[in-house]
């Protein structure tokens, strides 16, 4: 459903993507590991058209995703779920998801996914009026998802969810990924986190500077030597 | 380089100034001179008749004729100062809104203020011609004023919007020159005046001769201060526009046009100072191409005693800044009203740089 094709992308000078190719399956997790500054995330910010690309493509469901305004992507399905959490601080807890069904005009279909949302997540309905500044780590980083299924989206691009998240809090977000997926929601995968996300996703790519070096089921990529060496430290 | 700014730049007026709106307020202070020192001028009639109604007021309210004069002449330069006050605020109204979303000031936003009085000397006329009240020309003027600010923003200040503050500084700074040197350009370097906007009556409140404009220059302030604050609260475009400041990358995936609601943000403020021109030109009807410069500086400056980027601190910042101005001319003296209020702008920075309802928030990293 998502396809990626010869992607280059450029920051100035410096080529931050040097032709990527990967797809992702509807129904699929799939996700992209990789060092700091491999690329990952510029990769995702340019799916979402928050980043431009220099040339190649990216199609999703057949629409030109490169030719797409990046406002108009949660209209297409795409929710991204930013990292470092970016949720709006000094909104309440409820303004930054109702904030989520921005594209939405069905206000019925909003307080529906609302109370999908506080089902899930009881800890942000517990502080539904309280800013989001306010929140911890893993709240602001629930509040995140929580804001994207808002937008009731078929594919979800998360960025780096476990990042600064103690370990039982990780545990937690790859239970809601897992959760998000059961749902019917396609995952593409940003993670540092080799272990873990190898352990939730069916595919995965190795980025490595800017090019995709390995790449395969993720159960077979758990097996991998050099995967095994430079991942996941052992 | 003599340009319209290097003769209309006056941040310390002169006593006679004519046309930064003293004419009112001239009077009364005079008038309260020449309760002192009775002079053969036009004040003296001023202030000949205000001892009349003072007189009349004994015999009814049977209060010392003295003491009604200074409570008549409280109460006259109270509702100055608020009418003052409200026109400040709905101008700081604009510079606070688009701060607020761009953390920005759009130094041309006074001259949006000259734009629309411009706007009001020539389709006013035209209102009364066919038979209509002239106060609907504010419809025109709001229509000039939104149509320039949109295309400020997006011809000026969008190409430099990510070059830092300091190209976005210059560029308004440009830009309010541009205005004003094209408005001299198109419409003359001499005064215009405006017909008379309002024909409403005084009243007469404790002996002070109350206009009852003034009145509603104050109802119509409040009225667009409670509208927008609620407007920011509560309808999906007010919270698209807190968004956008707080995180534009954040604000554009859940489906937010950043660039739609900045403009957007643009044609609000834009509005609400030809409402401004409105409300100013029914006071002092006239017309100046620097006629933003002063208001424009004045209102920003209301803006940062509120807190800048705070809706009801520009309410505040305004009447604050109103009141002070003719409390000063009235009371203490005329020729140093400027100097006063901008002395209390740098206490009140002093001692809370971020204004009075400003909140202090810390650059987050």
């Amino acid at each position: 459903m998502l396809e990626v094709k010869d992607l280059y992308v450029n920051y100035g000078a410096v080529e931050a993507i040097k032709g990527i190719s990967f797809t992702v399956n509807s129904g699929e997790i799939v996700t992209l590991i990789g060092a700091n500054g491999a690329g990952k995330t510029t990769t995702l910010h340019t799916i979402s058209g928050l980043v431009k690309a220099k040339s190649g493509s990216i199609t999703y469901d057949g629409t030109d995703l490169l030719k797409t305004d990046p406002s108009k992507m949660i209209t297409l399905g795409i929710a991204h779920v930013p990292e470092g959490r970016h949720v709006f601080p000094e909104m309440t807890v409820e303004e930054n998801l109702q904030m989520g069904a921005y594209s939405s005009k069905d206000k019925d279909a909003e307080a529906e996914s609302m109370k999908d949302v506080f089902e899930k997540f009881p800890r942000l309905k517990e502080r539904r009026k309280q800013l989001a500044g306010t929140l911890s780590g893993g709240e602001q980083q629930m509040l995140a998802v929580g804001r994207a299924l808002m937008g009731k989206p078929s594919i979800m691009l998360m960025d780096e969810p476990s990042m600064g998240l103690s370990p039982l809090l990780v545990k937690e977000v790859f239970a809601i990924i897992r959760e998000i997926h059961q749902a019917g929601i396609t995952v593409l995968l940003n993670e540092q986190n080799a272990k873990m996300a190898l352990s939730i996703a069916d595919r995965a790519y190795v980025l490595e500077t800017g090019t995709i070096s390995i790449s395969g089921p993720a159960s077979e990529l758990l097996q991998d030597e050099r995967v095994k060496k430079a991942y996941l430290g052992q | 380089m003599k340009t319209a700014r290097s003769s209309g730049w006056r941040p310390f007026s002169r006593p006679h100034k004519r046309n930064a709106g003293n004419c009112i307020v001239q009077n009364i202070s005079e008038s309260v001179h020449c309760a002192h020192f009775p002079l053969i001028s036009h004040c003296a009639k001023v202030s000949a008749m205000d001892a009349e109604a003072s007189v009349f007021h004994v015999c009814e309210i049977k209060i010392p004729a003295g003491e009604v004069k200074i409570v008549s002449i409280f109460i006259q330069s109270l509702i100055n100062g608020l009418n003052q006050g409200a026109i400040y605020a709905l101008i700081a109204l604009g510079y606070t809104m688009v701060y607020g979303i761009l953390r920005m000031i759009n130094f041309a936003h006074g001259d949006f203020i000259m734009v629309g009085a411009y706007t009001l000397f020539y389709t006013v006329p035209m209102m009364v011609n066919h038979g209509m009240p002239a106060w609907l020309a504010v419809i025109a003027a709001i229509a000039a004023c939104v149509v320039v600010g949109v295309l400020v923003e997006r011809i000026a200040y969008k190409p430099v919007r990510n070059s830092g503050s300091i190209s976005a500084l210059i560029t308004a700074l440009a830009m309010s020159l541009f205005l004003e040197n094209l408005a001299m350009v198109l419409f003359g370097a001499n005064p215009k005046t405006i017909p008379k906007i309002f024909d409403l009556p005084m009243i007469d409140i404790l002996g002070a001769k109350i206009q009852v404009k003034y009145l509603l220059t104050l109802g119509i302030g409040l009225a667009i201060m409670i509208c927008m604050t609620l407007f920011v609260r509560l309808t999906k475009i007010g919270k698209a526009m807190r968004a956008v400041p707080q995180d534009k990358e954040a604000a554009t995936i859940i489906g937010i046009n950043v660039d739609r609601i900045i403009t957007m943000t643009f044609a609000i403020g834009s509005a609400l100072a030809a409402v401004a021109a409105l409300m100013y030109c029914s006071t002092y009807p006239r017309a100046t191409t620097d006629m933003g410069t002063m208001m424009g500086i004045k209102a920003f400056i209301a803006a940062v005693l509120g807190g800048i980027g705070v809706i009801p601190g520009a309410m505040l910042g305004g009447m604050i800044l109103g009141l002070i101005e003719i409390f000063v001319k009235v009371y203490i003296a005329p020729g140093w009203y400027e100097a006063i209020t901008y002395g209390i702008l740098i206490v009140v920075l002093l001692i809370k740089p971020s204004g009075i309802l400003g909140k202090n928030v810390g650059e987050k990293v």
